[in-house]
């Protein structure tokens, strides 16, 4: 495809036209809305079957459980053409249903679990959150607080959540829980929960600096009483579960938010022409050529980072190192790149009519979400034998 | 029900085009399924999910109108025709529906829907010469289509409304922007789309020759329509109404 400059050596023809299909879908049925929604604070339910329908939650699912069959790649190209639609928080709304909360029900659910929580996740009808972070536990997942004790073969769990993207309109949550008394990381599990069942409260929905259209909830969990058929996966092994998870929410994360600095990219491109000083066009001073310049390079060079990491991921190989590296830069380049534009727009990027100070305020989370900057240097630092 | 559907490819509109002596210039724009041919493609997936049957896709173009064939194929059309031949380069209105004729006559057909128009020609008449070389009825601007078993009804759209239009099949019709929403091709179709049948056939393999082809019409310029003046503005101070009526006089409005 010409036209889009995403376009590299790892994508088929087939991805192309499916990003073809996504950005269409985006075009028409998304980014009219955006303004609207990023303004409401929230986007409509309806939306998640909309793309359901579509297979667009469904990307790198096999067929028999609803999906289309394709491979990491294609999932990637889902998130990097939402991106476009301009909200970010609808853009990560998606992503949380389609790779954050989702896959570990593929990889380590029963077909039971399969069919009630993946399948409908697949079609859009039911809406999906991810519940890891507590009010004492971000960066520190081991420190988890919230419990789950056997009485008989039921489960009770007790604790709090916070943080919780679509948290306060998920039909069901993918939950982290300590089941067994501090003994490192053996003491997780995980849980997939119906949020009508009894002890399960949003006691907030939070208002947050960016990411309007998103909901993010805080969650109090009082004598939540589960079936044994909650469990997700292996009892005990919640903590390295959750961790193959995060590696795929960071790589779709990261590159949701590279997309989003090529979309800024290219509106600061298109000002650059249009906005003339001191009889030229801004990009005709040498400061704004040479900031646009390096603005497409990092961008550059922070996709290949994470498509050379999707593409291992996609063959089979657990790079958590180069992950972890994708992450890290792109996240910064993200956000080196929303400030830029900042600057290119002046004064026109401070009002809210012009959508450069959403993508400086949505792409702030990156550097934070899925794991800080900071943990990315500390994983990066460990596997260098530091 | 065995549906044909005629779909073009042509260069994105969302591009600035290019013209080389009066011809649109082809080679390097990005090129696209006509938008107004996805109609055609969606309105036949639905029949064919009521009545069972094969979408067929042809197209006349040059060899990368291929991807347009390629793109009904992923929305769920079942197999396609591709006639391509150089001495088809400068083809016009009727040496297209000849060749469109003779691609569609290779096998059984119900019914052929197309376009009302493209959106580089915008010639609007391939459909109807279609149907007259077929030898069969022709039903236009279908904003609304109900089919039975051997006849179809369809809502015409005019300027005023629209006319119930029944005719018997096998029939063209074209369909227009309002008929219905084309779903965005899966991934799934995509990928099943590499592997569904496209004949690939020159002008020899119709029956046809290089005649057939010659272009009837010449194109001797193309302009862009006038930019639209300022307009005239009246204060109204009172006379404002009277003076619309005198403008409208004289424009022989009323
Ligand atoms: C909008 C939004 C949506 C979110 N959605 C979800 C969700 O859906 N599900 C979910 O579970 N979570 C979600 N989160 C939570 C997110 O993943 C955490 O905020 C993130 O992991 C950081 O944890 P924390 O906020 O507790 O920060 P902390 O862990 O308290 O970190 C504070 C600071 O200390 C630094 N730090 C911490 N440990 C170290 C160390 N060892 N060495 C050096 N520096 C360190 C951090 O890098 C950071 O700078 C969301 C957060 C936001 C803001
Ligand atoms: C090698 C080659 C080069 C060509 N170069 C040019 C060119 O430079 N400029 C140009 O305008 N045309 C070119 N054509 C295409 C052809 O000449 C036009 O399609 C023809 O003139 C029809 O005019 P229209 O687009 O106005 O049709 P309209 O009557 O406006 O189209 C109405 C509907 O008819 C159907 N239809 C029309 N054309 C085709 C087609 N080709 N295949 C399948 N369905 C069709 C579609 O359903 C369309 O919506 C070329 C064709 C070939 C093979």
């Amino acid at each position: 495809m010409s036209q889009t400059e995403i376009r590299s050596s790892f994508f088929t023809e087939e991805h192309d036209a499916l990003r073809a299909s996504i950005r269409a879908f985006v075009e028409k049925e998304l980014t009219p809305h955006a303004e609207e929604w990023e303004a409401a604070g929230n986007f409509p339910d309806d939306v998640f079957p909309k793309l359901g329908k579509n297979g667009f939650l469904g990307l790198s699912y096999p067929q028999e459980v609803g999906g289309q069959g394709g491979d990491y790649l294609s999932t990637l190209v889902l998130k990097e053409e939402m991106a476009r639609c301009g909200s970010g928080g609808l853009a990560m709304a998606v992503a949380v249903q389609t790779d954050m909360a989702t896959p570990p029900i593929h990889k380590f659910g029963t077909k039971e679990q399969v069919d009630e929580y993946l399948k409908p996740a697949i079609q859009g009808t039911k809406i999906a959150c991810l519940g890891i972070t507590e009010p004492d536990a971000g960066s520190d997942v081991a420190n988890i607080q919230t419990t789950g004790v056997k009485d008989g073969s039921d489960w009770v769990i007790n604790g709090r959540k916070i943080f919780i993207t679509n948290g306060c309109r998920a039909h069901f949550c993918t939950l982290v829980v300590r089941t067994d008394q501090p003994s490192g990381y053996n003491g997780f599990s995980l849980f997939l929960v119906p949020t009508d069942t009894p002890g399960w409260q949003v006691t907030r929905r939070l208002d947050k600096l960016g990411m309007h259209s998103s909901d993010t909830a805080e969650i109090v969990m009082e004598d939540m009483r589960l079936p044994a058929g909650a469990l997700l996966g292996e009892e005990g092994k919640g903590f390295q579960q959750i961790m193959w998870e995060l590696q795929g929410e960071r790589l779709v994360g990261v590159a949701g938010s590279i997309a989003g600095a090529q979309l800024t990219f290219e509106r600061c491109l298109a000002y650059a022409h249009e906005r003339t000083t001191f009889g030229k066009p801004i990009g005709k001073h040498q400061v704004i050529a040479h900031k646009l310049a390096t603005m497409a390079s990092e961008i550059e060079a922070a996709r290949r980072l994470v498509y050379d990491a999707a593409w291992k991921f996609n063959n089979g190989a657990y790079p958590v190192k180069e992950i972890s590296m994708a992450k890290l830069y792109g996240a910064q380049v993200a956000c080196r790149v929303a400030n830029e534009a900042m600057q290119i727009f002046g004064g026109a990027s401070y009002m809210m009519e012009v959508p450069i100070q959403r993508g400086w305020r949505d792409s702030r989370l990156i550097r934070i979400g899925g794991g800080t900057d900071e943990v990315m240097r500390e994983i990066i630092a460990k596997l260098k034998g530091l | 029900m065995n549906v044909v559907v005629l779909v073009k490819q042509i260069p994105d509109p969302a591009n600035p085009y290019e013209l080389v002596d009066g011809r649109l210039k082809r080679g390097v724009a990005q090129k696209v399924m006509d938008p107004g041919d996805e109609y055609g493609v969606e309105a036949a997936l639905r029949l064919v999910d009521q009545f069972g049957g094969e979408v067929n896709v042809i197209s006349m173009g040059p060899a990368a109108a291929m991807e347009a064939i390629r793109r009904a194929l992923s929305m769920g059309a079942h197999k396609g025709v591709l006639v391509t031949d150089d001495a088809l380069g400068g083809a016009d209105a009727l040496a297209t529906a000849r060749v469109l004729a003779a691609a569609i006559k290779r096998s059984e057909f119900d019914l052929v829907i197309a376009g009302v128009e493209s959106t580089d020609g915008s010639t609007g008449v391939v459909p109807q010469m279609v149907a007259e070389l077929l030898g069969v009825p022709q039903s236009t601007f279908a904003k609304e289509i109900e089919a039975k078993d051997s006849s179809l009804t369809i809502k015409r759209q005019t300027a005023a409304g629209y006319d119930m239009v029944e005719c018997p099949l096998p029939a063209v019709i074209t369909v227009t922007a309002g008929v219905n929403e084309p779903r965005y091709p899966t991934f799934k179709g995509i990928m099943q789309a590499k592997s569904k049948p496209v004949d690939t056939v020159s002008l020899g393999d119709l029956g046809l020759g290089g005649d057939d082809a010659k272009p009837t019409q010449s194109v001797d310029a193309v302009n862009p329509a006038p930019e639209r003046g300022a307009g005239e503005k009246f204060e109204d101070d009172g006379t404002g109404a009277a003076k619309v009526a005198d403008l409208l006089k004289q424009l022989k409005v009323i």
